[in-house]
């Protein structure tokens, strides 16, 4: 079996509201999978349905095997984790977390200090284990749940948005063990709103108000969705030069992109035209040039076609 | 059922009890204050009533009268009045309870062979206190006149009918003996509640309900986790109970405590069981406060605490029928002051039993696994 996830038009409808649509994917064993779309659109409701916190309305999904209707329960044990929330007990201390969790997995008696010792070197928290989970900052807080949500080695991992509110050193290093879990064979399914840590996948979905708009490795994706070409250009005035641009005949797009703008343009734009055009309207240029489409490129492309149809 | 599993739940749920202040002072504060307010403010003994006397009669024998009254301990007459409108006054401002009136020819009379009147004016704006008043008056006239007609005519009026009553198991009526025992229940009827009614709740609002749910634990290791510390909690809330009873306000115990403290546990599963279903339901913690408050309430106003379910319409004892703790009351005065055993109660332990299961299982069954 290839295939640890396998999931078949998975829908789910709270009243009226489609919260996903006729949602099919797979994920290969070992591989980091990143689901990645902006908020509400439908992530959490996928990995909950997967974890049979939510029954779908319709549709079908496999983990391991397993139906995820039918065969909640031989699926758990199976499977970490990780909320949104970090769902941690703030009132026990660290170690008491982990043995709870020891405890409901579980997790043998003579496997439990080996294990716990493990997860601490890896969250970095020894010397803390006797510490309130409450006076933990958010990227220990992260880590800490990660660990709580691992303690049973688990072949899968579902993380949902794990990286939301914590700063940017503890994102890399909780990205660093998710690589190393990787790197050990655990299946890992992640859901984020940050494009630059979509990168790190294997593989990616975009999901945008319960559609899935695209599948592919990232580099897949930069190479093979966009049929144009992107010029980055850095004016004096960002705002009005994209007004500007919108107008040009050749150019589907513009948006801004960091401190310059990424203009989408048909294939095979003639640079000099682009430069011509801004100078006869005053806009002086300091930088421009073709670049290679970024994930987010992508999805604002895929955004946009979705928007028109 | 894993034990494990269990096991991790409970050490928990004592792990987070013990770091939370107002829960322990819930736990041991609740029931030491409940009993002495209760305890001392819900006595209806009455004696020592204070009393307006309005003394028309110059001779000895109104002062015999006045001097059994006080003899009897029920009465102090502790104002003198010169006038009814004295007396009135001293009822209306509420200095004295009763006011008693001799008229000016009580000992004429009396020495006439006639029948002498006196008046008795009761405030009876508290039913309880004037019911007292009422029959201990009545007593003290009716002694008092036994008396008078052995003095005057030297003869012991044949007695017709001879009612010889004998009170027993509370033989000095005292109220304090009859309240504690109810009490003992109510209180831990609340505690109980109340703690049990956040747990379930409390994990959903904060969010780790999602993390326990996706583990491998059942519906019914989750009960059985959540209910033990609190059935432990409730053992040692009864224990200090029946402490404070016995050496504090000097309740006996008639029966056996050990069949009393076994009633418990099993009273305790079934109020733990409305706990969790309370707590299940809930969506938010301030919801299930209202609800526990609102269940509360009945159980302490039906169960026989405070009135005689005997006294209450029809309907409304048939409410009190479905509560557990009218029939805990039932086994808790009969084994603290009639002394029953298991065998005058087995009906009861049949009753709160399957209230306890029948609780828990609904909690079970209504616990979804999910977070829809």
């Amino acid at each position: 079996m290839e295939n640890a996830i396998e999931i078949n038009n998975l829908t789910k409808r709270f009243c009226d509201f489609t919260a996903v649509n006729n949602v099919s994917f797979n994920v290969k064993k070992g591989d980091v999978y990143g689901f990645l779309g902006p908020n509400g659109s439908g992530k959490t409701t996928v990995i909950r349905m997967i974890m049979g916190l939510i029954t779908p309305t319709s549709g079908t999904g496999k983990v391991l095997g397993f139906d995820i209707s039918t065969e909640n329960e031989k699926i758990r044990s199976h499977i970490g984790y990780m909320s949104q929330k970090f769902s941690l007990y703030e009132d026990l201390t660290v170690e008491e977390n982990l043995d709870f969790y020891a405890g409901v997995y579980n997790v043998p008696k003579n496997k439990i200090k080996n294990k716990k010792k493990e997860i601490l070197e890896m969250a970095d928290l020894v010397g803390k284990e006797h510490m309130i989970t409450s006076n933990l900052s958010g990227g220990w807080k992260q880590r800490l749940a990660l660990g709580c949500s691992i303690i049973h080695d688990p072949d899968i991992l579902l993380l949902d948005e794990p990286t939301g509110g914590v700063d940017p050193i503890a994102r890399r290093q909780f990205w660093d063990i998710i690589y190393d879990l990787s790197k050990k064979g655990v299946t890992i399914l992640v859901t984020t709103h940050y494009m630059d840590e979509a990168g790190h996948c294997n593989f990616i979905g975009f999901l945008y108000y319960g559609n899935i708009l695209s599948l592919d490795t990232p580099n897949a994706m930069k190479e093979k969705v966009i049929d144009g070409e992107i010029v980055e250009i850095k004016v004096d005035d960002t705002l009005k030069s994209i007004e500007l641009l919108k107008t040009m005949e050749k150019v589907r797009d513009a948006s801004v992109y960091g401190a310059g703008i990424h203009v989408l343009t048909e294939p095979n734009m003639d640079l000099n035209e682009l430069k011509v055009f801004l100078l006869k309207n005053n806009v002086e240029i300091y930088n421009i040039k073709k670049v290679k489409p970024t994930l987010e490129d992508v999805f604002v492309f895929l955004v946009e076609k979705e928007n028109s149809k | 059922m894993n034990l494990k599993r269990i096991f991790s739940i409970i050490r928990k749920e004592f792990f987070q009890i013990k770091r939370d202040k107002r829960t322990i002072a819930i736990i041991i504060m609740m029931p030491i204050m409940e009993l002495l307010l209760f305890g001392y403010a819900a006595s209806t003994s009455v004696d020592h009533i204070p009393t307006a006397v309005y003394n028309n009669d110059i001779g000895i024998e109104s002062r015999d009268l006045l001097d059994s009254f006080v003899n009897s301990q029920y009465f102090d007459l502790d104002y003198n009045a010169t006038s009814m409108q004295e007396i009135e006054e001293y009822i209306d401002n509420g200095n004295a309870k009763a006011g008693i009136v001799i008229p000016p020819e009580y000992s004429k009379d009396l020495k006439n062979g006639k029948t002498a009147q006196i008046q008795l004016i009761v405030d009876g704006s508290d039913p309880t206190t004037a019911q007292t008043i009422l029959s201990s008056a009545g007593g003290v006239v009716q002694s008092m006149s036994v008396e008078i007609i052995k003095e005057t005519r030297g003869i012991e009026m044949p007695q017709v009918l001879d009612l010889r009553s004998r009170v027993w198991y509370n033989p000095n009526m005292s109220s304090i003996n009859f309240n504690i025992p109810g009490l003992i229940g109510v209180i831990l009827q609340t505690v109980t509640l109340m703690l049990t009614s956040f747990s379930i709740v409390r994990e959903r609002e904060r969010g780790t309900m999602e993390q326990l749910i996706v583990t491998p634990i059942t519906k019914m290791e989750l009960m059985v986790g959540k209910i033990v510390p609190y059935v432990i909690i409730g053992f040692v809330d009864i224990v200090l109970a029946l402490a404070l009873s016995v050496f504090w306000f000097r309740v006996p115990i008639a029966g056996s405590i050990t069949l009393l403290l076994l009633f418990s546990v099993i009273f305790l599963f079934g109020s733990l069981g409305v706990g969790l279903v309370i707590s299940t339901v809930s969506k938010s913690q301030l919801q299930a406060m209202q609800l526990s408050m609102f269940m509360i309430m009945p159980n302490i106003l039906l169960s026989g605490y405070m009135f005689p379910i005997e006294a209450m319409p029809d309907i409304v004892g048939k409410i009190s029928t479905v509560l557990p703790l009218t029939y805990f009351i039932k086994v808790l005065r009969g084994i603290i002051l009639k002394g029953n055993g298991f065998g005058q109660l087995y009906q009861e332990f049949i009753i709160l039993t399957s209230f306890g299961l029948g609780f828990l299982m609904i909690a079970t069954v209504k616990f979804k696994k999910k977070i829809e």
